[in-house]
C-alpha cells in the first residue's frame, strides 16, 4: 500500500531541509545554472541514460558483486555481513560512477577542461581516467601534504595524463585543494567544469553527484533481496564527504526498518580535537558552497580535520547527510584511527580483502552494530556495507602502522620513484 | 559604543560619500585591507595612510581560513592575520578606529563568520562600532534574506557582486538588493594585480547600470594610477585591494613599506582625479 508519508529517495535540490544551497560568488551562478539545466536535460535523455548504463556495463564492470563475509562476521556479534563491492570498480572505487556521469555532461556542454580535487588520490585518479577515455585536459589540485602521503596516486594521475598541482597554502590538505579549484574555476569557467568528487558543493553538486551514484543502493538492495530474500537490518558506510555512504543509502530511504548508519573518522578521538567527526564534534555552517554541519571555532573559522584516512579527512560533510541526521533516519558515529585499522586487519586475514582505510570505518562501525545487536537480544542480525574501494593505495599507511618489517623501504621506494 | 561613532554620519554614509566625489567630477578611491595584518593596529594605522593619501573609503576584511575569491597576496596576509590570532571581535575594533577618520568602512567577508556570530548581532555590532554595511564575497541576494532583513534593521549598507557572467535577470537582481554600490567584478578570477584591467568591466558596468544599479564600483586587478583613470572614466568607484597589501608583505622596515604604500596609494588616488579630465594622458605622479 503506498505511504502517506513523503518520500526520502532522489531528493531534489537546492536545499535539504535546512541544508545545502548555493554560497559562491556571484562569478560561478551562470556556470551552476548551466550545469543544472543541462543535467535536467540529461536524465532524460535516453543517448546519454544508455551511453552511461554501457559504460558501467563494458567500462566500469558493473555490477559489482555482492560479497558474503562469514569469517570476517564471526567477529560481528553473530550477524550476517555482506559487502557491495565498489572496490571491484576500474580505478578500484567508487568513484568512478560520479566520474563517469560528469564527464558525459562535460561533453554534453562542450567543454573541453576539467578540474578536481583530491584527498586520497581516488578522486583524482577516476576523473584522470575519465579525462583520458574522454580526451578532455585534466588539472588535479592536491594538498601538498597529500601529495606526499599519497604518491603513488600522484605517479597514477601523471601515467594518465593529468596535471597534479600541489597545494602549497593552508592547510595543505583536500580542503584547500578545493579552495584552489574553485578560484581556478572561477577564472577559467568558460571553458573548465569543475569535476567536483562528492555529495558536497554549491547546488547542484550533491543531488546529482547522489544520483551518479545511487546505482549502488539499486543494484545493492536487488542484490540482497535475491539472496537472502529480505532487506538488512543495517547499512554501514563511511562519510567523509559522504557520496558512497549517499549512493547507497538512497535506495533504502523509504524502507523504514533499514537502520542507516554513517562513520565519520574519530581520528585520535573526537574528545582530542584531532578528528573528522563533523556530527559529534561540529556545528551547522557554510563551507564550499553549502551549508552543513562543520568543523569550526567560535569565529566560524574553519578547523583543521584529521583522519588515518586522507579520503575522510575533511571539514565539512554533503548537505543531504546532514539533513538525514537532523530528521534522524541516519545515525552517524565516529570510527577511531585504532578502530578502523583493527577491523582493516580483520577483513585482510579472514576474508583475503584489503580494503580501503576509509572503507575500513565502515567495517569496524559494522562490527560494532553486529555486536551492540547481539547484547541487545537481537538475533539473525544482516548487515550490508559498503566496501567504498580496495586498499592498494594504503599498503604504505598500513605497513607504517601494523609496523611490518621494510615498511619506511616501502614508503621511500614509492617516494623516488616520482 | 554609539551608531555615530567616528563622527555624525546619516545611515547609508557609502552612497552618500560616492555621490560627494561624483560631485567633484570623479570616481571615489576603495582600498582594501585585511584586518590583522601585520597587526589590527597596524590595519588602522595603514587605513589612515590610505586616507591620508587621498582614499575616500575603506574596506577592511575579515580574515577567514577558507578565501576563495582571494589570491595569493591577500591569502598570504589573511594567513599571517589568522596565525596572530586576529578574531571577529578585532574587526569591530578596527572598524570603529577607521571610521573615527572620517571615512566609510564597509567590512569585506566571507559568510561563514557572521553566520556564525549571528547574522543579527553581527550587524547590530558592526553598526555600533561605526561601520557601513556590508560587502559578501561568497553570498548571492538568493541565500541572503537574513542578512538584507538585519542590514536594514540597522541602517547598513549591502554590497553585492556582479560578475561578466552574469545574466542580464541576475544583475537586475544583484543590483536591486545592493545599497552602497554594486560591486563589478571586472574580470572572471581571484582578487590579485594584474597588468590589464578587463576590457568586460566597462561592459559589465554598463549593464548593471542598465539593470538598476545606481551606484557601480570595479574591483580585481586595478593596482596603479593609469589602471585607475581608465576605470574612473566610466564607473563611480575603482576598488584597489592586493596593490595595497603586497607591499606590506615585504622584509623592509615597517615605516619603509608604510610609504610605499602611501605612494601607490598617491599614484591611485591622482589617477581617479585625472579620469574625467582631458589631460590625464600628461599626467605625472604628485608627492
Amino acid at each position: 500500500m503506498p505511504d502517506a508519508t513523503p518520500s526520502l529517495q532522489n531528493q531534489q535540490g537546492p536545499y535539504f531541509g535546512d541544508f545545502g544551497g548555493r554560497f559562491v560568488p556571484e562569478a560561478l551562478i551562470a556556470a551552476l545554472d548551466e550545469l543544472e539545466a543541462e543535467y535536467r536535460k540529461a536524465v532524460v535523455d535516453p543517448t546519454f541514460q544508455d551511453e552511461l548504463a554501457r559504460l558501467h556495463r563494458e567500462y566500469t564492470g558493473r555490477p559489482n558483486p555482492l560479497t558474503e563475509v562469514p569469517r570476517f562476521a564471526e567477529h560481528a556479534g553473530g550477524a550476517r555481513v555482506f559487502l557491495k563491492r565498489e572496490d571491484l570498480n576500474h580505478t578500484g572505487s567508487h568513484k568512478i560512477n560520479n566520474v563517469l556521469g560528469q564527464a558525459l555532461l562535460v561533453k554534453r556542454m562542450g567543454k573541453k577542461r576539467v578540474i578536481a580535487e583530491t584527498g586520497a588520490g581516488q578522486h583524482g585518479v577516476a576523473t584522470a581516467t575519465a579525462a583520458a577515455l574522454m580526451d578532455l585536459e585534466c588539472v588535479v589540485y592536491m594538498g601538498e601534504e597529500d601529495t606526499e602521503r599519497q604518491a603513488l596516486n600522484v605517479a597514477r594521475m601523471r601515467l594518465l595524463g593529468a596535471t597534479v598541482v600541489p597545494v602549497t597554502i593552508g592547510s595543505r590538505t583536500l580542503k584547500d585543494a578545493i579552495n584552489e579549484a574553485l578560484r581556478d574555476w572561477v577564472a577559467n569557467v568558460d571553458s573548465t567544469h569543475y569535476l567536483l568528487g562528492t555529495v558536497t558543493g554549491p547546488h547542484p553538486f550533491p543531488e546529482m553527484v547522489r544520483d551518479f551514484h545511487r546505482i549502488i543502493g539499486e543494484e545493492a538492495r536487488a542484490q540482497i533481496l535475491d539472496r537472502i530474500g529480505r532487506l538488512p537490518d543495517a547499512l554501514a558506510a563511511c562519510v567523509g564527504g559522504g557520496s558512497n555512504a549517499m549512493g547507497l543509502f538512497n535506495a533504502f530511504l523509504d524502507d523504514k526498518d533499514v537502520a542507516l548508519y554513517g562513520f565519520e573518522a574519530g581520528g585520535e578521538g573526537v574528545s582530542t580535537g584531532k578528528h573528522a567527526a563533523r556530527f559529534s564534534g561540529g556545528a551547522p555552517g557554510v563551507l564550499h558552497g553549502a551549508r552543513s554541519y562543520l568543523l569550526q571555532d567560535e569565529d566560524g573559522q574553519t578547523l583543521p580535520s584529521h583522519s588515518i584516512s586522507a579520503g575522510l579527512d575533511y571539514p565539512s560533510v554533503g548537505p543531504a547527510h546532514s539533513w538525514l541526521h537532523d530528521l534522524g533516519r541516519a545515525t552517524y558515529e565516529p570510527v577511531s584511527d585504532v578502530e578502523a585499522m583493527e577491523a582493516f586487519r580483520l577483513l585482510c586475514r579472514t576474508e583475503g580483502i584489503i580494503p580501503a582505510i576509509e572503507s575500513a570505518h565502515a567495517l569496524a562501525g559494522a562490527l560494532r552494530i553486529g555486536r551492540e545487536a547481539q547484547a541487545a537480544g537481537k538475533e539473525d542480525t544482516v548487515i550490508l556495507v559498503n566496501l567504498s574501494g580496495r586498499g592498494d593505495k594504503d599498503v604504505a599507511t598500513a605497513a607504517r602502522w601494523f609496523d611490518l618489517i621494510d615498511a619506511d623501504t616501502v614508503v621511500d621506494g614509492e617516494g623516488s620513484s616520482l | 559604543m554609539s551608531a555615530t561613532a567616528g563622527g555624525v554620519q546619516a545611515p547609508y554614509r557609502t552612497a552618500a560619500r560616492i555621490e560627494e566625489v561624483s560631485a567633484q567630477g570623479r570616481a571615489a578611491l576603495i582600498g582594501y585591507l585585511p584586518v590583522g595584518y601585520p597587526s589590527v593596529e597596524g590595519t588602522v594605522e595603514v587605513a589612515k595612510a590610505l586616507v591620508e593619501s587621498g582614499v575616500d573609503i575603506i574596506e577592511l576584511g575579515l580574515p577567514y581560513t577558507d578565501p576563495v575569491m582571494d589570491g595569493p597576496v591577500i591569502q598570504q596576509a589573511v594567513e599571517h592575520s589568522l596565525s596572530a590570532g586576529t578574531r571577529v571581535r578585532d574587526v569591530f575594533t578596527a572598524v570603529q578606529a577607521v571610521a573615527a577618520l572620517g571615512v566609510p568602512v564597509l567590512v569585506m567577508t566571507y559568510w561563514n563568520p557572521v553566520l556564525r556570530y549571528g547574522v543579527e548581532a553581527f550587524a547590530r555590532d558592526l553598526a555600533a562600532a561605526g561601520g557601513a554595511g556590508l560587502i559578501t564575497a561568497d553570498l548571492i541576494p538568493d541565500e541572503a534574506g537574513e542578512w538584507i532583513a538585519a542590514a536594514d534593521a540597522h541602517g547598513l549598507d549591502k554590497v553585492f557582486l556582479v560578475a561578466p557572467s552574469s545574466t542580464p535577470e541576475r544583475l537586475r537582481l544583484t543590483a536591486a538588493a545592493s545599497r552602497g554600490f554594486v560591486y563589478a567584478a571586472s574580470t572572471m578570477g581571484v582578487t590579485g594585480v594584474r597588468s590589464e584591467v578587463g576590457s568586460k568591466a566597462e561592459e559589465l558596468v554598463a549593464a548593471t547600470r542598465a539593470a538598476g544599479g545606481e551606484h557601480v564600483c570595479v574591483g580585481l586587478g586595478v593596482s596603479t594610477g593609469a589602471q585607475a583613470a581608465q576605470v574612473g572614466r566610466y564607473a563611480d568607484g575603482v576598488i584597489v585591494g592586493s596593490a595595497f597589501v603586497r607591499p606590506l608583505l615585504g622584509e623592509e622596515p615597517w615605516d619603509e613599506r608604510l610609504e610605499q604604500v602611501r605612494a601607490v596609494a598617491r599614484d591611485l588616488a591622482h589617477g581617479v582625479r585625472s579620469a574625467r579630465s582631458s589631460d590625464e594622458t600628461t599626467r605625472k605622479v604628485t608627492s
